[in-house]
């Protein structure tokens, strides 16, 4: 009777222990995971303040001799911006409809299976290639010169998985019962997902997109082969050279002196700071948004 | 505005698998008919028949005849997304949309189809805020979210937006299975007041429920699990409770089986 009776008992000595144990591996793992971001961060910041000042932010390289000191990245984050900006022009759009497609139409057909494994492949086409597919096609075919546009159009191959993914995701966690009370009044299916599908899952599209322009704002591979370099400000992604932040930190860290060195500190800094004021601002929209403000 | 549905010979299927069969039956205007049976009898999917919400399922599909004062909900130049406008529907669990206030949810329906003036909706919402028994507990917090609303609020809440669009017949499956007593006993109210306007179908688990709130009441029924679910029999309410024709009624309304 007694064997097989259960009892309230105190917690055993083993449990305990095991149960310590693995709260100190998981501690354990959190902090080896936090050690490079934190040094990565440190090293940056700590090395770049030395150049991140008004001049760096607002001057080129125009001009700047080899062993001059001075110079900025002026060009290069324009050349960043801009490009990333077109990349998502093209990619959102392009992304956010594959996604809609995917979980509101695509019902199981061969289509849709499709279109699952081909983003799946696009995932993991490494960004150089898709670099050399634009340069093979745009540039050596069609004949196009290097543009901010072409590393747009790279950096849009980058982007497009990881939008249509999140997107999905985000998509499929919308419950169906929001679907059918918005068919049950009557409206149609395309308004539904504007108007009912498309706003619950807005924040995590959101949170999705600058994921996918955080990877892609750091993308060196690509523009190498796409936008080229150039040392002077060029407000025209569609017409000739342009720069962008990784290619600079690229360009200024393999040159011998610590001018250059401590400049493609800077642009790091400079570029990290961007992809968080994205984030900030992507935050703050979402928030903004959010009905949970409201209540 | 109410209008009577008339149902011949449906057969409901989910990807090949019969689910119901064989329906037959005539839903009078502006009287409550309430449909009563064991889990997986069909009553839902036929529910959902009437206003061709099943077929949104993939893989589901519906034959047979129902008409709606002489038209076709089937035909086969029938929208069925205006079939939705005229017959609508209120759900088990209360689904107000979360990003939406709750002047948003009640003026949804009309507001996703077309255009109305500010006063006009205005109008329509308090209308039918009123008409769901809610406009007192809400009026003063309308551009709050629907989500903050409790249980019984919110499926008044979709009451309301299900009555904005001025349907024909409101369609309503198991409304109170998630709410207290106290809520219920305001739906049940407010089904006995809508009815004046609307026909009203109701699906519902608790048989003093449909003996209190329906005018007439159908007995759905399973041969076995897996057989798909049929009408037994439909009549007045006070008749299936006090003398049904059919043993198999008696025996679940007395709590024999089911």
């Amino acid at each position: 009777m007694s064997a097989v009776t259960p009892e309230i008992q105190r917690i055993s000595g083993m449990r305990r222990f095991k149960d310590k144990g693995v709260q100190a591996l998981v501690y354990l793992a959190f902090a080896i995971a936090v050690v490079p971001l934190i040094s990565v961060l440190w090293m940056v910041i700590s090395n770049g303040m030395a150049r991140f000042d008004m001049e760096f932010l607002t001057h080129s390289m125009r001009n700047i001799g080899a062993r001059d000191a001075g110079g900025g990245a002026y060009h290069a984050i324009i050349g960043t911006l801009e490009q990333v900006a077109l990349a998502s022009l093209i990619s959102v759009p392009i992304g956010l409809l594959t996604a809609v497609y995917l979980v509101e139409y695509g019902t199981n057909g061969r289509l849709k299976r499709a279109i699952s494994f081909f983003v799946d492949i696009m995932t993991g086409v490494p960004s150089v290639v898709a670099g050399l597919f634009v340069l093979a096609f745009w540039i050596l075919i069609l004949g196009m010169p290097f543009s901010g546009w072409a590393g747009a159009m790279a950096l849009s191959i980058l982007m497009l998985p990881t939008v249509v993914r999140a997107a999905e995701e985000m998509l499929m966690l919308v419950p169906n019962d929001l679907r059918e009370a918005s068919y049950a009044l009557g409206v149609s299916k395309w308004r539904t997902i504007v108007k009912v599908v498309l706003p619950t899952a807005f924040t995590g599209i959101v949170t999705g997109i600058m994921l996918a322009v955080a990877r892609v704002a750091g993308e060196t591979a690509p523009l190498l082969l796409t936008v080229f370099f150039t040392d002077s400000i060029n407000n025209d992604p569609f017409n000739g050279a342009q720069m962008g932040l990784p290619l600079y930190v690229f360009d200024q860290a393999a040159r011998p002196n610590d001018t250059a060195i401590d400049r493609a500190w800077a642009a790091a800094l400079t570029l990290i700071i961007i992809i968080m004021l994205l984030n900030l601002a992507a935050r703050l929209i979402t928030y903004w948004r959010s009905p949970a403000r409201k209540r | 505005m109410a209008k009577q549905i008339e149902v011949t010979d449906v057969d409901a299927y989910y990807s090949g698998h019969k689910a119901i069969e064989g329906i037959s039956m005539t839903i009078d205007a502006r009287a409550v008919t309430a449909f009563i049976g064991p889990s997986g009898c069909g009553k839902s999917t036929f529910l959902r028949t009437l206003n061709r919400m099943h077929e949104v399922i993939p893989g589901a599909t519906v034959t047979g005849k129902i008409r709606m004062e002489e038209q076709d909900l089937y035909g086969a130049d029938v929208d069925p997304v205006s079939v939705r406008r005229t017959i609508g529907m209120v759900f088990q669990r209360p689904n107000p949309f979360p990003t939406m206030s709750i002047y948003d949810n009640v003026a949804a329906g009309l507001r996703l189809n077309h255009r109305y003036s500010k006063s006009e909706l205005d109008g329509i919402v308090e209308e039918s805020l009123k008409g769901a028994n809610l406009w007192n507990e809400v009026k003063d917090r309308l551009p709050k979210p629907g989500s903050g609303l409790s249980g019984g609020q919110q499926q008044r809440l979709c009451i309301a937006r299900a009555i904005a669009v001025r349907p024909q017949v409101l369609l309503m499956d198991e409304p109170c299975s998630a709410l207290d007593p106290i809520s219920t006993l305001a739906i049940e109210d407010l089904i006995a007041k809508l009815k004046q306007e609307f026909t009203i179908v109701i699906v519902t688990h608790n048989m003093q429920q449909a003996a209190r709130v329906s005018d007439k009441t159908a007995f759905f029924n399973l041969a076995a699990q897996g057989q798909p679910g049929k009408l037994i029999e439909m009549d007045d309410t006070t008749k299936i409770f006090t003398s049904p024709s059919q043993k198999a009624t008696e025996d679940y309304i007395t709590g024999r089986f089911g």
